[in-house]
């Protein structure tokens, strides 16, 4: 079918190392900065190399409470993290169901997705106020977050349940099994990597809310607001060198999310069982 | 019969109930809030329950209203167009001139990474390249062709649309990649074999195949853009604003009806431009 690569492959395959360049680089241009002398500045030249500015982040707490912010953060990714599987798989059993009243409960879900997020922050916050409940990140900011999550844990559920054969359920019926029985034992293992999709989804998509949880954190800030608060009074490059500490503890979580989902899979065809096929 | 379906619709909602409770608290509930608040009353210190217009007629009767509003679609437009050229050429890449699986989700992977790390880290690392003493400006004198710093680069429009791009860029990919795997690859080989040239199959097949694709990308980059205030704040220095810093404005300056009235306005101004969008394509059967 393919005589060699045509002209057009290249371009394109440019066109994609340019748009992978731009999606990294700057990130990658701040890691190197991060690495500055202690005399360096926030763009090039590099005066000297040192672990100063990092240094910094374990030394001084001049600059705010980081570490707290991040213990919060991540805290409430892990909430909001369980919270959003065992919702979306939940939501996503019922979707299958097409049962009375689905098709308002998913136009509630896509407002849920395309709303200004500020509007939540907004909304949240005014009804904790009026209320008298006291605003804090485990509550408000709890909510707040999954209003972003959840849709999306939805719609990677619809993705894999459209792919999901309807045969493994009712060979299992026919087997006996209790519509639970069907569900713990054929269903959830079937989707079980797709899961985890899910999971990084909704850890990610929390640790690294903003809007959302401007005006529903309380007093004590989670690390994105830290963050942004630090981009307004610290003008050295210890920014860089926090900005560089969250990318990489990032990416360990998604590194370490891909390897459970590829072992899982792994597992899964290692059994005999073909049952995930063509789940994406 | 009609027994089942009752039991069928009761086990549904069982199942939906948590997904229902969160959203009915944390989404209905405060979007009822705001639009209760647009018509309360605010002195310096606090806000106090009415029913007036003011709000409205305050936001109506300002100028600076519809200036923000422009501005917000303005920047919409621009960030839509420079998302979809690029979303639709990257994903066309790897869908069709990628051909082993693997090598296409490695490569899908490398593009969508960047969407699990933090938003705010990757404005903030447009500082060394934009600057005045910026990766840019050194590169573009030291080429000679400018004498003396641009300093338009950070801190303006410009640099507002080149986060936007650059955060939201991958909304685009994934969904138009996604509509795009699910072309039969034979629908191609038949166009080939009927002699169209690799234009003809683009423009005649792969785009129209496409639509629902780049609608769901579409619909994803203009309502984040439309709703966006940190990216305008923090990318033009503050020189700049949309809809939705007029909100945070307000917000900072404790005046909560006012922020709630805007708010009232854009949701309704979003949800138009969607409802348009939508009427192209039915989202729920391309999942």
């Amino acid at each position: 079918m393919q005589e060699g690569r045509s002209r057009s492959f290249y371009i394109l395959a440019a066109f994609f190392a340019l748009f992978i360049l731009f999606l990294y680089g700057p990130t990658i241009t701040i890691a190197i900065l991060s690495f500055q002398g202690p005399k360096g500045g926030l763009t090039f030249p590099m005066n000297g190399v040192s672990l100063h500015w990092f240094h910094d982040l374990f030394e001084q707490q001049a600059v705010g409470d980081i570490w707290g912010s991040f213990r919060r953060s991540f805290a409430l990714g892990l909430m909001v993290m369980v919270t959003t599987v065992v919702i979306s798989v939940m939501a996503g059993l019922a979707f299958r169901k097409r049962f009375w009243g689905s098709g308002i409960l998913f136009y509630l879900v896509i407002t849920s997705l395309i709303i200004p997020s500020i509007l939540v922050s907004l909304g949240v916050g005014l009804i904790f106020n009026q209320l008298g409940f006291d605003i804090h990140w485990t509550t408000s900011g709890f909510g707040s977050q999954l209003t972003w999550t959840l849709p999306f844990g939805l719609l990677i559920m619809f993705a894999v349940f459209n792919r999901f054969d309807k045969a493994y359920e009712e060979a299992a019926r026919d087997l006996g099994a209790t519509s639970w029985q069907t569900i713990r034992y054929v269903v959830l293992p079937i989707i079980a990597p797709s899961l985890i999709g899910v999971a990084l989804f909704g850890f990610t998509l929390s640790y690294d809310e903003f809007a959302r949880t401007l005006l529903t954190s309380g007093s004590y800030n989670t690390l994105p607001l830290e963050i942004f608060g630090m981009t307004t009074n610290v003008t050295s490059p210890v920014l860089y060198a926090l900005g560089t500490l969250t990318t990489v503890f990032s990416l360990l979580i998604i590194g370490a999310f891909l390897l459970i989902a590829y072992s899982a899979r792994r597992r899964q065809a290692a059994k005999g069982s073909n049952a995930g096929d063509g789940m994406v | 019969m009609f027994k089942k379906s009752t039991a069928n619709d009761l086990v549904g909602w069982l199942l939906a109930s948590p997904l229902l409770v969160i959203l009915a608290l944390f989404l209905v509930l405060p979007i009822c809030m705001i639009v209760a608040v647009s018509f309360w009353g605010a002195t310096e210190f606090s806000i106090y329950p009415a029913f007036q217009f003011e709000n409205y007629q305050y936001l109506f009767e300002s100028s600076v209203t519809y200036a923000v509003f422009f501005k917000t679609f303005l920047f919409t437009i621009i960030t839509w167009f420079f998302c979809l050229i690029i979303g639709f050429t990257v994903a066309y890449f790897l869908a069709f001139h990628v051909h082993s699986l693997t090598w296409q989700i490695a490569l899908f992977l490398l593009c969508t990474i960047p969407f699990w790390t933090s938003n705010i880290i990757r404005m903030i690392s447009w500082i060394p390249f934009l600057g005045r003493n910026g990766i840019a400006n050194q590169s573009l004198m030291s080429l000679g062709i400018i004498d003396e710093p641009l300093e338009w680069l950070l801190f303006s429009d410009f640099a507002v649309v080149l986060a936007f791009v650059h955060l939201y860029a991958l909304f685009m990919v994934v969904p138009i990649f996604n509509t795009m795997m699910r072309i039969d690859k034979s629908l191609l080989e038949a166009a080939r074999d009927a002699g169209a040239s690799g234009f003809q199959t683009l423009t005649n097949i792969i785009i129209p195949l496409t639509k629902p694709g780049i609608m769901i990308g579409s619909i994803f980059v203009v309502t984040l853009v439309m709703g966006d205030f940190i990216t305008v704040r923090f990318m033009s220095g503050s020189q700049s604003a949309n809809v939705g810093r007029l909100i945070s404005n307000d917000v900072a300056l404790l005046r909560y009806p006012s922020a709630a009235a805007t708010s009232v306005i854009l949701l309704i101004t979003v949800l138009i431009t969607i409802g348009i969008m939508l009427r192209f394509v039915n989202i729920r059967k391309e999942l």
